[in-house]
């Protein structure tokens, strides 16, 4: 049974939603808040319907030919589906944080106008179905942030913005190239049909290596690798929110998510193996891991701490899916789901020390566990998932790589992530205990920086409770890893149907 | 390549035919004249009254597309006139048509607002009735007699068109205009009278078959194009254009970049395709000349400092895309020529939609805040006004992003090149996407200053904001639609 209207309506939600938000005038607050809350509400509600639908062995598909040999094709896919889902829900939660984020401040309708595009273009990207649909969704991406990344208008962040487009628009044309190269091999690459590639026999190997190059480094800009990560730490200029959607869902894992694509859907396992590309692969992640860890350690403030710490647990998932067996692809697509929630979390929570008390240093966090205990226990949550601690989701991310490596056989994983894991703690302990074990301004030693009262808690709600809502959920899927639909159930769904002939 | 251009279609007998033709051809002319007298106040009117021609070419392809293509020969005492319609002139019909009708539906509110009583603003409409009828003529035209008269009509109307505002600048870069026009035009006749010598028939599908190589057809094909890739703005003919558009009006400036320019350049590119179709080597001259065209454009657009300017030369290094088309067309195997001749079509009517849209926003932002320089933008997106979105969307177009028609162009225009191996346009389509990126986005990053000081807006009539957001979402949109012009192109040329 074959549905087309359940992709094209999800995919519809966020970009209608676009023109009314700019439609509508710029203090008419209530009605563009319903108008984005309800709009959210019914995509997640529809990807829900999709991931249902998936389990009962339904299938959507949507296409239409937009020149001859080209399709534009939506079509729902376990993978997709998780992608998805995780940007349904995390834009759920950004939408909330981003409205009490803005409160007062000016521009909203532009903001929230571009917000909606950029959610758009990531369910476009997940749904996407062939390599040109994909393609159309991962510019239409790169567009739609430029306007948040520099939403703040002062140099600092036009600087930021420049550098952003210079790194993606010339990473997406690098994509494109290599996408028509292939167009022009094989004609349409729906994802999925991986025999395509492997049929053309051993001569085009080497065309092949080189057009997998490409099409990475393409893809590699917006995962942030080493060393085409140069754009992201730059972009912490750009509001919370938009640091949070940036590094958790839309433009690093749309470069991830791609990249699993490219690996599992395109080129197929096999053939990325016998080409010796994983291997290659293993490498820059193992470099972006260490090279990001070792920055991160050396930032004094918080938002960049987190920026660098992003590029390396987004190479995670380049490593989890560079380990050749069933283990490591699952690891690396849960790392997908997982690493979104926890650094959501995170971005979420330093936002709020920003907001609230005017933190953006890490020195300044001194006691601030007691003026702020939610946001600080959903900050430690996220940490400690970081690191990899059990139940938090980070755990489970960490384990299946771990036996990812073994079943590769590639045991020097291992000692990576040790080290990484090691460094991780360097870089996010000292930060814990910053919050919860030196006296500081809440034991009456010194002052905040900049504090107000925002709500009846210890922030504005519209802040505290998606941190809060993150940060559970981060541990759910940890505990409840076991239980069917949660991220490891799907991730192991989806490798199931590319190890199994 | 000769039958895609429709000219082997049979010339039906009956003369009753020639009544859908005839009336596409006048009714601009006449709608031209009738507005000069009642001149219209609004935009309404205009727009409702420009459903009328394109009743009349609705009437044309319910004719040409049921018979696949229809010619018709037309007897002026000793004289033959050769006429034919098929897909592609259809679909340049309609381009011209829409373009148009909104550049005169965006007429009236400008004329109103920022012109006022002075200028000759009576002669608007009747030189644009011209321009429509002889850009149609053009593109009907199968011998170069009429292609030849329409030229000159086309030329002159432009010319007239550019002189209006009346100011010395304008008036100095419309005599220059005029002076280079007749350059062309001169060139032209010259060729067409070398071919007249040498084989006595001008009526293309004739000569396409006469014509030998030699010295003769070569000297009278580099005359013709010279005197064409000279209006078209070709580089390295194309240092006119910027200070033209630069005092022109900007419906004017619309209809100019969008279409003026594409009459010759398809007279040019059709002359190559009937009577050198073998020039493999001076083709891909040509499209060097495109390439460096597309970066050289897109470099001075990136150092311009007015609006008007980037614009013009951004229509510089688009037309080197359109000139990369006579290297993928001449010379190169059929299933590179199948893709290359869809590319080069869709790229033309992806900078038409796209580029109008984008002068008539220019012309609104510089309206509204009475600026035309680009610094003078800062802060212009705190009031998000509805220009500096639809000249977004058409920039989206002309950098070749997706989902716009300019990325599926652009999409064609790769597929060809690497095809056919022609690595260096490859390059040349990057290098054009990066620096088109970099230009456009220079315009925004003013437009994003937040510490500038307020502007002092204007209100924007609706009618202008309207009619470029009209034109730069049609742009926008035709990218995933490409499949229905395109299969016109198709059953009318006659298989692969």
């Amino acid at each position: 049974m074959s549905q087309a209207w359940l992709p094209l309506v999800t995919l519809a939600t966020s970009l209608l939603v676009v023109p009314l938000i700019f439609a509508l005038p710029e203090r008419a607050w209530g009605a563009r808040t319903v108008l984005n809350l309800g709009a959210a509400l019914l995509k997640v509600l529809l990807v829900a319907l999709m991931v249902w639908g998936l389990y009962q062995g339904e299938s959507f598909h949507f296409s239409f030919t937009v020149v001859q040999g080209v399709t534009f094709l939506l079509q729902v896919d376990a993978l997709g589906l998780m992608f998805a889902g995780l940007s349904s829900l995390l834009w759920l939660a950004t939408t909330v944080y981003a409205i009490g984020y803005l409160e007062d401040s000016p521009n909203r309708k532009r903001f929230f106008g571009f917000f909606s595009l950029c959610v758009a273009s990531t369910v476009g990207i997940a749904l996407a179905g062939n390599l040109f649909t994909f393609l159309l969704f991962y510019e239409l991406l790169t567009l739609s942030t430029y306007p948040l990344v520099v939403h703040r208008g002062h140099t600092k962040a036009l600087d930021a913005g420049t550098t952003y487009l210079r790194y993606t628009l010339t990473g997406g044309l690098m994509l494109l190239l290599g996408v028509v190269a292939l167009h022009v091999m094989v004609g349409d690459v729906t994802f999925g049909e991986r025999e395509m590639l492997a049929d053309l026999g051993p001569d085009a190997h080497g065309l092949l290596t080189v057009l997998f190059l490409i099409l990475l480094v393409g893809l590699g800009v917006k995962a942030a690798l080493v060393p085409l990560h140069g754009w992201l730490p730059r972009a912490m200029v750009a509001p919370a929110p938009v640091s949070a959607l940036l590094h958790a869902v839309a433009v690093v894992k749309a470069g991830a998510f791609g990249i699993v694509r490219l690996v599992y859907d395109v080129y197929g396992i096999s053939l990325t193996y016998e080409l010796g590309l994983l291997t290659l692969l293993a490498v820059i992640a193992t470099i972006t891991i260490l090279y990001g860890s070792i920055r991160a350690l050396a930032q004094q403030e918080l938002k960049p701490r987190l920026a660098y710490s992003t590029i390396s647990q987004v190479s995670y998932i380049v490593l989890g899916i560079s380990l050749f067996g069933p283990f490591g692809t699952v690891a690396g697509l849960v790392h997908l789901m997982h690493q979104g929630l926890m650094k959501v979390t995170l971005f979420y929570c330093a936002g709020n020390y920003a907001e609230e008390l005017g933190i953006h240093r890490i020195d300044e966090l001194n006691g601030a566990g007691r003026r702020m205990p939610l946001t600080s226990i959903a900050f430690t949550v996220g940490a400690l998932g970081m690191i990899g601690l059990p139940p938090v989701a980070g755990f489970i991310s960490k384990w299946y790589l771990g036996m990812g490596a073994v079943q590769a056989n590639m045991p020097w994983v291992i000692a990576v992530l040790v080290v990484s894991s090691l460094l991780n703690a360097a870089y996010f302990l000292p930060i814990l205990y910053r919050l919860w074990f030196r006296p500081g301004p809440a034991h009456g030693v010194g002052e905040w920086p900049d504090e107000r009262r925002l709500g009846r808690f210890e922030t504005s709600g519209w802040l505290l409770w998606p941190a809060v809502a993150t940060a559970v959920f981060s541990v759910m899927v940890g505990l409840l890893a076991g239980v069917p639909f949660s991220p490891l159930d799907l991730a192991t769904f989806v490798t199931a149907e590319e190890y199994l002939p | 390549m000769i039958e895609r251009l429709g000219l082997l279609i049979p010339a039906s007998s009956e003369s009753g035919d020639l009544g859908a033709v005839l009336s596409l051809l006048a009714a601009p002319l006449v709608m031209g004249v009738l507005a000069s007298l009642w001149r219209p106040q609004h935009s309404w009117p205009v727009a409702l009254l420009s459903l009328l021609p394109i009743a009349t070419l609705a009437l044309l392809a319910h004719q040409v597309l049921a018979a696949d293509g229809q010619a018709w020969l037309i007897e002026l005492g000793a004289l033959t006139l050769h006429w034919r319609a098929n897909g592609l002139t259809l679909l340049l019909l309609l381009l011209t048509q829409v373009v148009s009708l909104a550049s005169a539906a965006y007429a009236p509110a400008y004329l109103r607002t920022e012109i006022g009583s002075h200028g000759g603003q009576v002669w608007l409409w009747p030189l644009q009735g011209l321009l429509l009828s002889s850009l149609s003529l053009i593109w009907l035209a199968g011998d170069l007699l009429s292609l030849y008269v329409g030229l000159e009509l086309m030329g002159l109307a432009a010319v007239g068109l550019m002189l209006l505002p009346g100011r010395v600048d304008a008036l100095a870069a419309g005599m220059r205009y005029l002076l280079l026009a007749l350059v062309g035009s001169l060139a032209f006749l010259l060729g067409v009278s070398l071919l007249l010598g040498a084989w006595a028939r001008l009526d293309l599908a004739g000569l396409a078959q006469v014509a030998e190589p030699g010295i003769v057809l070569w000297v009278s094909v580099a005359l013709l194009s010279a005197g064409l890739l000279l209006k078209a703005a070709a580089f390295p003919l194309h240092a006119w254009l910027a200070p033209v558009h630069g005092s022109a009006w900007t419906p004017v400036s619309a209809l100019h970049a969008a279409l003026v320019v594409k009459g010759s350049f398809f007279i040019a590119l059709q002359l190559w395709l009937v009577l050198v179709p073998d020039a493999q080597v001076a083709a891909w001259l040509v499209g060097a000349m495109g390439g460096t065209a597309v970066v050289w454009g897109g470099l001075l657009a990136w150092r311009s400092a007015k609006l008007k300017e980037v614009v013009a030369w951004s229509t510089v290094s688009q037309i080197g895309y359109l000139l990369l088309g006579f290297s993928l067309l001449i010379g190169t195997s059929p299933s590179v020529t199948a893709v290359a001749w869809e590319a080069t079509w869709l790229q033309l009517a992806a900078h038409s939609l796209a580029k109008a849209g984008m002068f008539l926003a220019t012309g609104n932002l510089i309206f509204s805040t009475g600026e035309s320089h680009v610094k003078g933008l800062a802060g212009a997106s705190r009031r998000m006004p509805l220009s500096l979105l639809s000249f977004g969307i058409a920039a989206i177009s002309l950098i070749g992003l997706p989902p716009s028609a300019g990325f599926t162009a652009k999409w064609l225009l790769l597929h060809a090149s690497l095809e056919a191996g022609y690595w260096l346009w490859m390059v040349a389509l990057a290098l054009g996407t990066l620096l088109s990126g970099a230009y456009i986005f220079r315009v925004f990053r003013y437009s994003f200053v937040e510490d500038a000081e307020p502007l002092d807006y204007r209100r924007v009539p609706w009618s202008m904001e309207l009619f470029a957001l009209l034109l730069a979402l049609s742009s926008l949109l035709l990218g995933l639609v490409a499949e229905w012009p395109l299969s016109l192109l198709r059953p009318a040329g006659g298989g692969p």
